[in-house]
Protein backbone atom coordinates (compact mmCIF):
# COMPACT_ATOMS: atom_id res chain seq x y z
CA UNK A 1 0.00 0.00 0.00
CA UNK A 2 1.81 3.46 -1.29
CA UNK A 3 1.84 6.96 1.13
CA UNK A 4 -0.36 8.07 -1.36
CA UNK A 5 -3.81 5.45 -0.45
CA UNK A 6 -3.16 5.52 2.98
CA UNK A 7 -3.32 9.97 2.62
CA UNK A 8 -6.45 9.37 0.37
CA UNK A 9 -8.09 6.98 2.98
CA UNK A 10 -7.27 9.40 6.01
CA UNK A 11 -7.92 12.69 4.11
CA UNK A 12 -10.95 11.02 2.76
CA UNK A 13 -11.98 9.70 6.14
CA UNK A 14 -11.60 13.41 8.08
CA UNK A 15 -13.41 15.02 4.91
CA UNK A 16 -16.12 13.41 5.80
CA UNK A 17 -16.49 13.35 9.11
CA UNK A 18 -15.81 17.29 8.51
CA UNK A 19 -18.68 17.48 6.54
CA UNK A 20 -20.81 15.95 8.78
CA UNK A 21 -19.10 17.36 11.78
CA UNK A 22 -22.80 17.72 13.67
CA UNK A 23 -23.18 14.52 13.61
CA UNK A 24 -19.76 13.39 13.88
CA UNK A 25 -20.16 15.30 17.61
CA UNK A 26 -23.27 13.98 18.08
CA UNK A 27 -22.10 11.00 17.52
CA UNK A 28 -18.91 11.31 19.64
CA UNK A 29 -21.03 12.69 22.38
CA UNK A 30 -23.34 9.07 22.17
CA UNK A 31 -20.43 7.01 22.12
CA UNK A 32 -18.61 8.54 24.78
CA UNK A 33 -21.89 8.33 26.84
CA UNK A 34 -22.44 4.92 25.90
CA UNK A 35 -18.48 3.74 26.91
CA UNK A 36 -18.79 6.17 30.07
CA UNK A 37 -22.14 4.49 31.30
CA UNK A 38 -19.95 1.11 29.74
CA UNK A 39 -17.42 1.86 32.17
CA UNK A 40 -19.51 2.76 35.29
CA UNK A 41 -21.49 -0.53 34.69
CA UNK A 42 -18.37 -2.59 34.55
CA UNK A 43 -16.64 -0.92 37.62
CA UNK A 44 -19.91 -1.13 39.50
CA UNK A 45 -20.28 -4.79 38.89
CA UNK A 46 -16.62 -5.73 39.80
CA UNK A 47 -17.23 -3.56 42.73
CA UNK A 48 -19.86 -5.09 44.02
CA UNK A 49 -18.64 -8.69 42.81
CA UNK A 50 -15.70 -7.88 45.22
CA UNK A 51 -17.55 -6.66 48.07
CA UNK A 52 -19.64 -9.78 47.48
CA UNK A 53 -16.39 -12.04 47.48
CA UNK A 54 -15.16 -10.71 50.92
CA UNK A 55 -18.83 -11.18 52.58
CA UNK A 56 -18.59 -14.59 50.62
CA UNK A 57 -15.55 -15.97 52.22
CA UNK A 58 -16.35 -14.41 55.46
CA UNK A 59 -18.90 -16.79 55.60
CA UNK A 60 -18.48 -19.44 58.21
CA UNK A 61 -19.54 -22.49 59.70
CA UNK A 62 -19.54 -22.67 63.70
CA UNK A 63 -20.49 -26.33 64.72
CA UNK A 64 -21.31 -26.46 68.83
CA UNK A 65 -19.87 -29.27 70.17
CA UNK A 66 -22.01 -31.70 72.68
CA UNK A 67 -21.44 -30.21 76.16
CA UNK A 68 -20.45 -33.97 77.61
CA UNK A 69 -17.94 -34.66 74.94
CA UNK A 70 -14.44 -35.76 76.23
CA UNK A 71 -11.62 -34.23 74.84
CA UNK A 72 -10.48 -37.64 72.98
CA UNK A 73 -13.63 -37.15 71.18
CA UNK A 74 -13.07 -33.63 69.91
CA UNK A 75 -10.23 -34.60 68.48
CA UNK A 76 -12.19 -37.63 66.64
CA UNK A 77 -14.37 -35.07 65.68
CA UNK A 78 -11.97 -32.65 63.71
CA UNK A 79 -10.50 -35.28 62.39
CA UNK A 80 -14.03 -36.53 60.58
CA UNK A 81 -14.65 -33.23 59.32
CA UNK A 82 -11.09 -32.36 58.13
CA UNK A 83 -12.20 -35.28 56.05
CA UNK A 84 -15.04 -33.11 54.66
CA UNK A 85 -14.87 -32.37 51.36
CA UNK A 86 -14.42 -28.18 50.57
CA UNK A 87 -12.66 -27.69 54.04
CA UNK A 88 -10.35 -25.31 54.04
CA UNK A 89 -9.41 -24.98 57.69
CA UNK A 90 -10.97 -26.24 61.05
CA UNK A 91 -10.34 -23.97 64.35
CA UNK A 92 -11.30 -25.22 67.70
CA UNK A 93 -12.25 -22.25 70.00
CA UNK A 94 -13.08 -23.07 73.46
CA UNK A 95 -16.24 -21.86 75.35
CA UNK A 96 -13.87 -20.03 77.53
CA UNK A 97 -12.35 -18.06 74.67
CA UNK A 98 -16.00 -17.66 72.98
CA UNK A 99 -17.31 -16.12 76.04
CA UNK A 100 -13.79 -13.99 76.31
CA UNK A 101 -14.96 -12.38 72.53
CA UNK A 102 -18.69 -11.95 73.74
CA UNK A 103 -17.04 -10.04 76.41
CA UNK A 104 -14.99 -7.96 73.86
CA UNK A 105 -18.19 -7.71 71.21
CA UNK A 106 -20.40 -6.06 73.74
CA UNK A 107 -19.23 -5.63 77.18
CA UNK A 108 -16.45 -3.65 77.32
CA UNK A 109 -14.18 -2.64 80.64
CA UNK A 110 -17.22 -1.61 82.64
CA UNK A 111 -19.40 -5.04 82.00
CA UNK A 112 -17.99 -7.89 83.14
CA UNK A 113 -20.01 -10.55 81.28
CA UNK A 114 -18.36 -12.99 83.61
CA UNK A 115 -19.54 -12.10 87.03
CA UNK A 116 -23.00 -11.80 85.56
CA UNK A 117 -23.33 -14.82 84.94
CA UNK A 118 -22.26 -17.31 87.56
CA UNK A 119 -21.52 -20.36 84.74
CA UNK A 120 -20.60 -20.31 81.44
CA UNK A 121 -23.71 -20.62 79.34
CA UNK A 122 -21.68 -21.43 75.38
CA UNK A 123 -20.40 -24.39 74.54
CA UNK A 124 -17.10 -25.40 72.84
CA UNK A 125 -16.50 -25.24 69.32
CA UNK A 126 -15.29 -25.51 65.77
CA UNK A 127 -14.82 -22.49 63.20
CA UNK A 128 -14.60 -23.94 59.62
CA UNK A 129 -13.67 -22.68 57.01
CA UNK A 130 -14.61 -23.76 53.16
CA UNK A 131 -12.70 -23.30 50.18
CA UNK A 132 -16.01 -22.62 47.89
CA UNK A 133 -18.75 -20.29 49.94
CA UNK A 134 -21.34 -21.78 47.50
CA UNK A 135 -20.67 -24.95 49.31
CA UNK A 136 -21.74 -23.66 52.97
CA UNK A 137 -25.51 -25.12 53.39
CA UNK A 138 -24.69 -28.44 51.82
CA UNK A 139 -21.13 -28.95 53.93
CA UNK A 140 -22.76 -27.38 57.27
CA UNK A 141 -25.32 -30.45 56.67
CA UNK A 142 -22.75 -32.97 56.58
CA UNK A 143 -21.31 -31.43 59.94
CA UNK A 144 -24.30 -31.40 61.44
CA UNK A 145 -24.69 -35.32 61.14
CA UNK A 146 -21.69 -36.02 62.65
CA UNK A 147 -22.63 -37.47 66.24
CA UNK A 148 -21.20 -34.89 68.98
CA UNK A 149 -21.92 -31.80 66.81
CA UNK A 150 -24.89 -30.55 69.12
CA UNK A 151 -25.89 -27.82 66.55
CA UNK A 152 -24.32 -26.23 63.23
CA UNK A 153 -24.33 -22.36 62.49
CA UNK A 154 -23.81 -20.23 59.08
CA UNK A 155 -26.46 -17.79 59.30
CA UNK A 156 -28.75 -19.98 57.85
CA UNK A 157 -31.15 -18.35 54.74
CA UNK A 158 -29.04 -15.28 54.76
CA UNK A 159 -26.17 -17.03 53.10
CA UNK A 160 -28.72 -18.56 50.65
CA UNK A 161 -30.62 -14.80 49.88
CA UNK A 162 -27.06 -13.28 49.82
CA UNK A 163 -25.94 -15.73 46.80
CA UNK A 164 -29.11 -14.75 45.07
CA UNK A 165 -28.50 -11.14 45.40
CA UNK A 166 -24.49 -11.36 43.83
CA UNK A 167 -25.90 -13.65 40.88
CA UNK A 168 -28.68 -11.02 40.17
CA UNK A 169 -26.23 -7.92 40.45
CA UNK A 170 -24.23 -9.70 37.87
CA UNK A 171 -26.90 -10.44 35.35
CA UNK A 172 -27.81 -7.55 34.86
CA UNK A 173 -24.49 -5.88 34.86
CA UNK A 174 -23.84 -8.13 32.41
CA UNK A 175 -27.46 -7.57 30.44
CA UNK A 176 -26.71 -3.35 30.95
CA UNK A 177 -23.83 -4.04 29.40
CA UNK A 178 -24.58 -5.78 26.37
CA UNK A 179 -27.67 -3.72 25.61
CA UNK A 180 -25.13 -0.33 26.23
CA UNK A 181 -22.79 -2.01 23.30
CA UNK A 182 -25.58 -2.41 21.23
CA UNK A 183 -26.79 0.96 21.63
CA UNK A 184 -23.08 2.20 20.84
CA UNK A 185 -22.96 -0.02 17.65
CA UNK A 186 -26.67 1.14 16.62
CA UNK A 187 -25.36 5.02 17.31
CA UNK A 188 -22.55 4.31 14.98
CA UNK A 189 -23.57 2.35 12.42
CA UNK A 190 -26.31 5.43 11.71
CA UNK A 191 -23.70 7.87 11.68
CA UNK A 192 -21.37 5.34 9.11
CA UNK A 193 -24.43 5.42 6.53
CA UNK A 194 -25.20 8.76 6.76
CA UNK A 195 -21.88 9.15 5.65
CA UNK A 196 -21.96 6.04 3.42
CA UNK A 197 -25.40 7.70 1.63
CA UNK A 198 -23.87 11.41 0.83
CA UNK A 199 -21.53 9.47 -1.21
CA UNK A 200 -23.34 6.26 -2.24
CA UNK A 201 -22.78 7.71 -5.81
CA UNK A 202 -18.90 7.86 -5.36
CA UNK A 203 -19.09 4.82 -4.19
CA UNK A 204 -21.10 3.15 -7.16
CA UNK A 205 -18.29 5.27 -9.41
CA UNK A 206 -15.89 3.80 -7.79
CA UNK A 207 -16.63 0.25 -7.62
CA UNK A 208 -17.68 0.59 -11.54
CA UNK A 209 -13.64 2.13 -12.07
CA UNK A 210 -12.78 -0.72 -10.31
CA UNK A 211 -11.91 -0.23 -6.70
CA UNK A 212 -11.68 -3.13 -4.74
CA UNK A 213 -14.16 -3.99 -1.96
CA UNK A 214 -11.70 -3.31 0.39
CA UNK A 215 -10.53 0.07 -0.83
CA UNK A 216 -14.02 1.45 -0.75
CA UNK A 217 -14.63 0.54 2.93
CA UNK A 218 -11.63 1.89 3.90
CA UNK A 219 -12.43 5.31 4.43
CA UNK A 220 -15.42 4.19 6.38
CA UNK A 221 -14.04 1.92 8.15
CA UNK A 222 -11.07 4.27 9.61
CA UNK A 223 -14.04 7.07 10.23
CA UNK A 224 -16.07 4.56 12.25
CA UNK A 225 -12.69 3.35 13.86
CA UNK A 226 -12.44 6.86 15.03
CA UNK A 227 -15.62 7.99 16.36
CA UNK A 228 -15.24 4.60 18.46
CA UNK A 229 -12.03 5.96 19.53
CA UNK A 230 -12.47 9.87 20.73
CA UNK A 231 -15.38 8.75 22.15
CA UNK A 232 -14.38 6.04 24.01
CA UNK A 233 -11.01 8.22 25.21
CA UNK A 234 -13.32 11.10 26.14
CA UNK A 235 -15.42 8.52 28.50
CA UNK A 236 -12.45 6.97 29.46
CA UNK A 237 -11.24 10.17 30.95
CA UNK A 238 -14.24 11.38 32.18
CA UNK A 239 -14.61 8.06 34.33
CA UNK A 240 -10.69 8.17 35.14
CA UNK A 241 -11.36 11.52 37.01
CA UNK A 242 -14.69 10.69 38.52
CA UNK A 243 -13.44 7.19 39.48
CA UNK A 244 -10.86 8.64 41.39
CA UNK A 245 -12.52 11.16 43.38
CA UNK A 246 -14.47 8.53 44.47
CA UNK A 247 -11.96 6.36 45.48
CA UNK A 248 -10.73 9.73 47.06
CA UNK A 249 -13.71 9.90 49.18
CA UNK A 250 -14.96 6.72 49.60
CA UNK A 251 -11.47 5.26 51.24
CA UNK A 252 -11.83 6.95 54.40
CA UNK A 253 -15.98 7.13 55.09
CA UNK A 254 -17.23 3.73 53.96
CA UNK A 255 -16.46 0.29 55.77
CA UNK A 256 -16.53 -1.77 52.76
CA UNK A 257 -13.62 -2.08 50.28
CA UNK A 258 -13.54 -0.28 46.67
CA UNK A 259 -11.14 -1.13 43.89
CA UNK A 260 -7.74 1.12 43.97
CA UNK A 261 -5.60 -1.41 42.33
CA UNK A 262 -4.45 0.56 39.21
CA UNK A 263 -3.42 -2.13 37.23
CA UNK A 264 -6.44 -3.42 36.78
CA UNK A 265 -8.11 -0.21 36.46
CA UNK A 266 -5.41 0.58 33.33
CA UNK A 267 -6.88 -2.80 32.23
CA UNK A 268 -10.23 -1.67 32.31
CA UNK A 269 -9.68 1.70 30.70
CA UNK A 270 -7.58 -0.12 27.86
CA UNK A 271 -10.48 -2.85 27.23
CA UNK A 272 -12.64 0.35 27.07
CA UNK A 273 -10.33 1.92 24.36
CA UNK A 274 -10.51 -1.64 22.04
CA UNK A 275 -14.11 -1.85 22.70
CA UNK A 276 -14.65 1.52 20.73
CA UNK A 277 -12.67 0.24 18.51
CA UNK A 278 -14.38 -2.93 18.20
CA UNK A 279 -17.64 -0.92 18.33
CA UNK A 280 -16.51 1.17 15.35
CA UNK A 281 -15.34 -1.85 13.51
CA UNK A 282 -18.25 -3.75 13.72
CA UNK A 283 -20.56 -0.80 13.08
CA UNK A 284 -19.08 -0.05 9.77
CA UNK A 285 -19.14 -3.41 8.66
CA UNK A 286 -22.26 -3.64 9.24
CA UNK A 287 -23.56 -0.47 7.18
CA UNK A 288 -20.70 -0.93 4.23
CA UNK A 289 -22.12 -4.41 2.87
CA UNK A 290 -24.94 -3.33 1.60
CA UNK A 291 -23.58 -0.64 -0.49
CA UNK A 292 -20.89 -2.26 -2.06
CA UNK A 293 -23.00 -4.71 -3.85
CA UNK A 294 -22.20 -3.24 -7.02
CA UNK B 1 -12.29 -11.35 -31.11
CA UNK B 2 -12.65 -9.07 -27.41
CA UNK B 3 -15.83 -9.47 -26.78
CA UNK B 4 -18.31 -12.88 -27.06
CA UNK B 5 -22.56 -13.15 -26.34
CA UNK B 6 -23.48 -16.59 -26.75
CA UNK B 7 -27.00 -17.49 -26.05
CA UNK B 8 -27.49 -14.57 -23.71
CA UNK B 9 -30.67 -14.08 -21.61
CA UNK B 10 -31.72 -11.57 -19.16
CA UNK B 11 -34.92 -11.65 -16.50
CA UNK B 12 -34.38 -9.22 -14.06
CA UNK B 13 -36.41 -10.35 -10.78
CA UNK B 14 -39.50 -8.74 -11.78
CA UNK B 15 -39.59 -10.92 -14.68
CA UNK B 16 -38.78 -8.40 -17.49
CA UNK B 17 -37.21 -10.18 -20.25
CA UNK B 18 -34.49 -7.51 -21.06
CA UNK B 19 -32.39 -9.99 -23.42
CA UNK B 20 -33.64 -12.82 -25.03
CA UNK B 21 -31.33 -14.94 -26.20
CA UNK B 22 -28.52 -12.50 -27.75
CA UNK B 23 -25.22 -14.56 -29.56
CA UNK B 24 -22.55 -11.01 -30.86
CA UNK B 25 -19.15 -11.09 -31.54
CA UNK B 26 -16.65 -7.48 -31.41
CA UNK B 27 -13.55 -7.49 -32.66
CA UNK B 28 -10.85 -5.32 -30.70
CA UNK B 29 -10.44 -1.83 -32.32
CA UNK B 30 -13.97 -2.14 -33.45
CA UNK B 31 -16.42 0.65 -33.23
CA UNK B 32 -20.10 -0.24 -32.55
CA UNK B 33 -23.41 1.31 -32.27
CA UNK B 34 -25.84 -0.82 -30.50
CA UNK B 35 -29.01 0.95 -31.28
CA UNK B 36 -33.05 -0.02 -30.36
CA UNK B 37 -36.19 1.43 -28.96
CA UNK B 38 -36.69 2.63 -25.54
CA UNK B 39 -37.06 -0.86 -23.11
CA UNK B 40 -34.66 -2.78 -26.08
CA UNK B 41 -31.94 -3.57 -24.13
CA UNK B 42 -29.17 -1.49 -25.16
CA UNK B 43 -28.69 -0.42 -21.23
CA UNK B 44 -29.23 -4.16 -19.65
CA UNK B 45 -26.63 -5.27 -22.61
CA UNK B 46 -23.82 -2.84 -21.83
CA UNK B 47 -24.40 -3.76 -18.14
CA UNK B 48 -23.59 -7.11 -18.64
CA UNK B 49 -20.25 -6.42 -19.78
CA UNK B 50 -18.68 -4.68 -17.06
CA UNK B 51 -21.28 -7.34 -14.70
CA UNK B 52 -23.10 -4.87 -13.24
CA UNK B 53 -25.77 -6.85 -13.96
CA UNK B 54 -25.56 -11.01 -14.54
CA UNK B 55 -27.02 -12.92 -17.66
CA UNK B 56 -30.02 -15.12 -16.56
CA UNK B 57 -28.40 -17.32 -19.14
CA UNK B 58 -25.60 -17.60 -21.44
CA UNK B 59 -22.27 -17.02 -21.62
CA UNK B 60 -19.86 -13.74 -21.93
CA UNK B 61 -16.17 -14.02 -22.50
CA UNK B 62 -14.29 -10.60 -22.58
CA UNK B 63 -10.70 -11.25 -23.50
CA UNK B 64 -11.30 -14.78 -23.99
CA UNK B 65 -12.03 -14.91 -20.54
CA UNK B 66 -15.57 -15.59 -19.20
CA UNK B 67 -17.40 -13.34 -16.87
CA UNK B 68 -20.27 -14.65 -16.09
CA UNK B 69 -18.05 -17.83 -13.93
CA UNK B 70 -15.53 -14.72 -12.98
CA UNK B 71 -14.92 -14.52 -9.13
CA UNK B 72 -15.90 -11.38 -7.30
CA UNK B 73 -12.67 -10.43 -6.39
CA UNK B 74 -11.88 -10.69 -9.93
CA UNK B 75 -14.34 -8.14 -10.93
CA UNK B 76 -12.44 -5.14 -10.16
CA UNK B 77 -9.63 -6.30 -12.33
CA UNK B 78 -12.24 -6.72 -15.42
CA UNK B 79 -13.54 -3.31 -15.17
CA UNK B 80 -9.83 -1.81 -14.99
CA UNK B 81 -9.87 -2.40 -18.49
CA UNK B 82 -13.06 -1.29 -19.42
CA UNK B 83 -13.78 2.34 -19.23
CA UNK B 84 -17.27 3.79 -18.68
CA UNK B 85 -19.10 6.92 -19.59
CA UNK B 86 -22.68 7.63 -18.45
CA UNK B 87 -25.47 9.56 -19.93
CA UNK B 88 -25.68 11.94 -16.87
CA UNK B 89 -21.61 12.06 -16.47
CA UNK B 90 -21.82 11.16 -13.26
CA UNK B 91 -18.54 13.93 -12.19
CA UNK B 92 -18.08 14.39 -8.70
CA UNK B 93 -19.22 17.84 -7.87
CA UNK B 94 -16.67 18.60 -4.82
CA UNK B 95 -13.94 17.96 -6.65
CA UNK B 96 -11.78 19.66 -9.73
CA UNK B 97 -11.83 18.32 -13.54
CA UNK B 98 -8.53 17.17 -12.61
CA UNK B 99 -9.20 15.64 -9.40
CA UNK B 100 -11.95 13.36 -11.21
CA UNK B 101 -9.93 12.07 -13.61
CA UNK B 102 -7.38 11.38 -10.81
CA UNK B 103 -9.94 9.86 -9.10
CA UNK B 104 -9.90 7.01 -11.18
CA UNK B 105 -7.01 6.15 -11.14
CA UNK B 106 -6.19 6.48 -7.50
CA UNK B 107 -8.73 3.93 -6.64
CA UNK B 108 -6.83 1.55 -8.57
CA UNK B 109 -3.98 2.73 -6.73
CA UNK B 110 -1.42 4.23 -9.28
CA UNK B 111 0.84 5.96 -8.21
CA UNK B 112 1.25 9.76 -8.23
CA UNK B 113 3.58 10.28 -10.88
CA UNK B 114 1.80 8.03 -12.99
CA UNK B 115 -1.02 9.76 -11.90
CA UNK B 116 0.04 13.25 -12.52
CA UNK B 117 1.49 12.44 -16.10
CA UNK B 118 -1.73 10.39 -17.59
CA UNK B 119 -3.99 13.25 -16.46
CA UNK B 120 -2.28 15.80 -18.19
CA UNK B 121 -2.15 13.68 -21.33
CA UNK B 122 -5.70 12.69 -20.62
CA UNK B 123 -7.18 16.37 -20.84
CA UNK B 124 -4.78 17.31 -23.88
CA UNK B 125 -6.87 14.69 -25.75
CA UNK B 126 -10.10 15.76 -24.85
CA UNK B 127 -9.39 19.31 -25.62
CA UNK B 128 -10.03 20.74 -21.94
CA UNK B 129 -6.53 22.38 -21.42
CA UNK B 130 -7.02 25.10 -19.31
CA UNK B 131 -9.69 23.65 -17.12
CA UNK B 132 -8.01 21.84 -14.98
CA UNK B 133 -8.54 23.21 -11.94
CA UNK B 134 -12.28 24.11 -12.96
CA UNK B 135 -15.59 22.32 -10.99
CA UNK B 136 -18.06 20.53 -13.05
CA UNK B 137 -20.89 22.93 -12.27
CA UNK B 138 -18.98 25.53 -13.89
CA UNK B 139 -18.67 23.66 -17.29
CA UNK B 140 -21.36 23.66 -20.31
CA UNK B 141 -22.96 19.97 -20.98
CA UNK B 142 -20.30 19.07 -23.40
CA UNK B 143 -17.73 19.47 -21.37
CA UNK B 144 -18.24 17.94 -18.82
CA UNK B 145 -19.11 14.71 -20.85
CA UNK B 146 -15.41 15.19 -21.90
CA UNK B 147 -14.30 15.40 -18.41
CA UNK B 148 -16.26 12.21 -18.67
CA UNK B 149 -14.33 10.66 -21.60
CA UNK B 150 -11.04 11.50 -19.84
CA UNK B 151 -11.85 9.49 -16.76
CA UNK B 152 -12.82 6.66 -18.93
CA UNK B 153 -9.59 6.46 -20.62
CA UNK B 154 -7.40 7.28 -17.73
CA UNK B 155 -6.75 3.94 -16.97
CA UNK B 156 -6.20 3.37 -20.88
CA UNK B 157 -8.92 0.65 -21.41
CA UNK B 158 -9.23 -2.00 -24.02
CA UNK B 159 -12.91 -1.43 -24.33
CA UNK B 160 -14.65 1.85 -24.13
CA UNK B 161 -18.83 1.55 -23.40
CA UNK B 162 -20.42 4.95 -23.94
CA UNK B 163 -24.29 4.50 -22.90
CA UNK B 164 -26.05 7.26 -24.26
CA UNK B 165 -23.65 9.60 -23.83
CA UNK B 166 -24.86 12.20 -26.27
CA UNK B 167 -28.44 11.84 -24.52
CA UNK B 168 -28.16 15.23 -22.77
CA UNK B 169 -26.39 17.03 -25.41
CA UNK B 170 -27.42 19.23 -28.45
CA UNK B 171 -26.52 18.37 -31.76
CA UNK B 172 -23.48 20.21 -32.41
CA UNK B 173 -21.65 19.00 -29.10
CA UNK B 174 -23.11 16.07 -29.69
CA UNK B 175 -21.02 15.94 -32.85
CA UNK B 176 -18.08 17.17 -31.28
CA UNK B 177 -18.67 14.27 -28.94
CA UNK B 178 -18.85 11.53 -31.92
CA UNK B 179 -15.55 13.02 -33.15
CA UNK B 180 -13.73 12.35 -29.76
CA UNK B 181 -14.74 9.05 -29.43
CA UNK B 182 -13.79 8.27 -33.25
CA UNK B 183 -10.62 9.34 -32.18
CA UNK B 184 -10.15 7.32 -29.25
CA UNK B 185 -11.34 4.37 -31.49
CA UNK B 186 -8.50 5.29 -34.19
CA UNK B 187 -5.97 4.95 -31.43
CA UNK B 188 -6.99 1.46 -31.09
CA UNK B 189 -9.59 1.37 -28.48
CA UNK B 190 -12.74 -0.17 -29.25
CA UNK B 191 -15.63 1.20 -28.24
CA UNK B 192 -19.29 0.40 -28.11
CA UNK B 193 -22.22 2.99 -27.61
CA UNK B 194 -25.72 2.73 -27.08
CA UNK B 195 -28.03 5.74 -28.54
CA UNK B 196 -30.76 6.37 -29.80
CA UNK B 197 -29.85 9.73 -31.94
CA UNK B 198 -30.00 7.55 -35.63
CA UNK B 199 -28.32 11.15 -36.97
CA UNK B 200 -25.47 10.38 -35.20
CA UNK B 201 -25.31 6.78 -36.65
CA UNK B 202 -26.10 7.13 -40.09
CA UNK B 203 -23.35 9.89 -40.66
CA UNK B 204 -20.78 7.41 -38.53
CA UNK B 205 -20.59 4.40 -41.11
CA UNK B 206 -19.93 2.08 -38.56
CA UNK B 207 -21.47 -1.87 -37.37
CA UNK B 208 -24.76 -1.55 -36.45
CA UNK B 209 -26.79 -3.84 -34.02
CA UNK B 210 -30.41 -3.18 -33.59
CA UNK B 211 -32.12 -4.59 -30.94
CA UNK B 212 -35.81 -4.77 -29.98
CA UNK B 213 -37.38 -6.43 -27.42
CA UNK B 214 -34.21 -7.96 -26.34
CA UNK B 215 -33.56 -9.43 -29.46
CA UNK B 216 -30.82 -7.95 -32.56
CA UNK B 217 -33.09 -7.63 -35.16
CA UNK B 218 -30.34 -6.55 -37.30
CA UNK B 219 -26.40 -6.46 -37.50
CA UNK B 220 -24.02 -4.52 -40.37
CA UNK B 221 -21.37 -6.62 -39.16
CA UNK B 222 -18.61 -4.95 -41.02
CA UNK B 223 -20.63 -3.55 -44.46
CA UNK B 224 -20.88 -0.33 -43.04
CA UNK B 225 -21.40 1.72 -47.12
CA UNK B 226 -24.01 -0.60 -47.75
CA UNK B 227 -26.10 -0.53 -44.79
CA UNK B 228 -28.97 2.23 -44.99
CA UNK B 229 -30.42 2.92 -41.84
N1 LIG C 1 -33.00 -3.21 -12.78
C1 LIG C 1 -34.10 -3.54 -13.50
N2 LIG C 1 -35.09 -4.22 -12.90
C2 LIG C 1 -36.17 -4.56 -13.59
N3 LIG C 1 -36.38 -4.29 -14.86
C3 LIG C 1 -35.43 -3.60 -15.52
C4 LIG C 1 -34.24 -3.19 -14.86
N4 LIG C 1 -33.48 -2.53 -15.74
C5 LIG C 1 -34.17 -2.53 -16.91
N5 LIG C 1 -35.34 -3.17 -16.78
C6 LIG C 1 -36.31 -3.41 -17.84
O1 LIG C 1 -35.68 -4.13 -18.87
C7 LIG C 1 -36.09 -3.66 -20.12
C8 LIG C 1 -34.89 -3.23 -20.91
O2 LIG C 1 -34.33 -2.10 -20.28
P1 LIG C 1 -33.02 -1.37 -20.77
O3 LIG C 1 -32.72 -0.30 -19.80
O4 LIG C 1 -31.99 -2.38 -21.01
O5 LIG C 1 -33.52 -0.75 -22.14
P2 LIG C 1 -32.82 0.37 -23.04
O6 LIG C 1 -32.77 -0.17 -24.40
O7 LIG C 1 -31.54 0.80 -22.43
O8 LIG C 1 -33.87 1.55 -22.95
P3 LIG C 1 -33.59 3.11 -23.02
O9 LIG C 1 -33.35 3.43 -24.47
O10 LIG C 1 -34.87 3.72 -22.55
O11 LIG C 1 -32.44 3.41 -22.16
C9 LIG C 1 -37.09 -2.54 -19.87
O12 LIG C 1 -38.38 -3.07 -19.99
C10 LIG C 1 -36.81 -2.13 -18.45
O13 LIG C 1 -37.98 -1.69 -17.82
MG1 LIG D 1 -30.79 2.62 -21.59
Amino acid sequence: MSLLTIKYFLSEAFKSLYRNRLLTFATIANVAICILILGAAVLLTLNASNIIDNLESDVEIVAFIDKDLADSDEDHLKNKIEKIEGIKSIDFVSKEEGLKRLQEKFGGLEYDLGSTLEENPLRNSFEIQVVDPHQVPEIAKKVEKLSGVYKVNYGQGVVEKLFQVTKWVRIVGLVTIVLLAFGAVFLISTTIRLAIFSRRKEIYLMKLIGATDWFVRMPFFLEGVFLGLIGAVIAILCLAVGYGSIIGHVDTVMFFSIITDMGLLINIYLILLGAGIILGILATYFSLNKFLDV
Amino acid sequence: MLVQFYNVSKIYPNGVKALDDVSLKIDRGEFLFLMGPSGAGKSSFVKMLFREEMPTRGQIFIASRSIVRMKRSEVPKLRRNIGIVFQDFKLLENKTVAENIAFAMEVVGSPHRQIKKRVTQVIKQVGLEGCENTFPGQLSGGEQQRVGIARALANEPLLLIADEPTGNLDIDTSLEIMDLLYDINRKGTTVIMATHARELVKAAHKRVVMLEKGQIISDTQNRYEEQPI
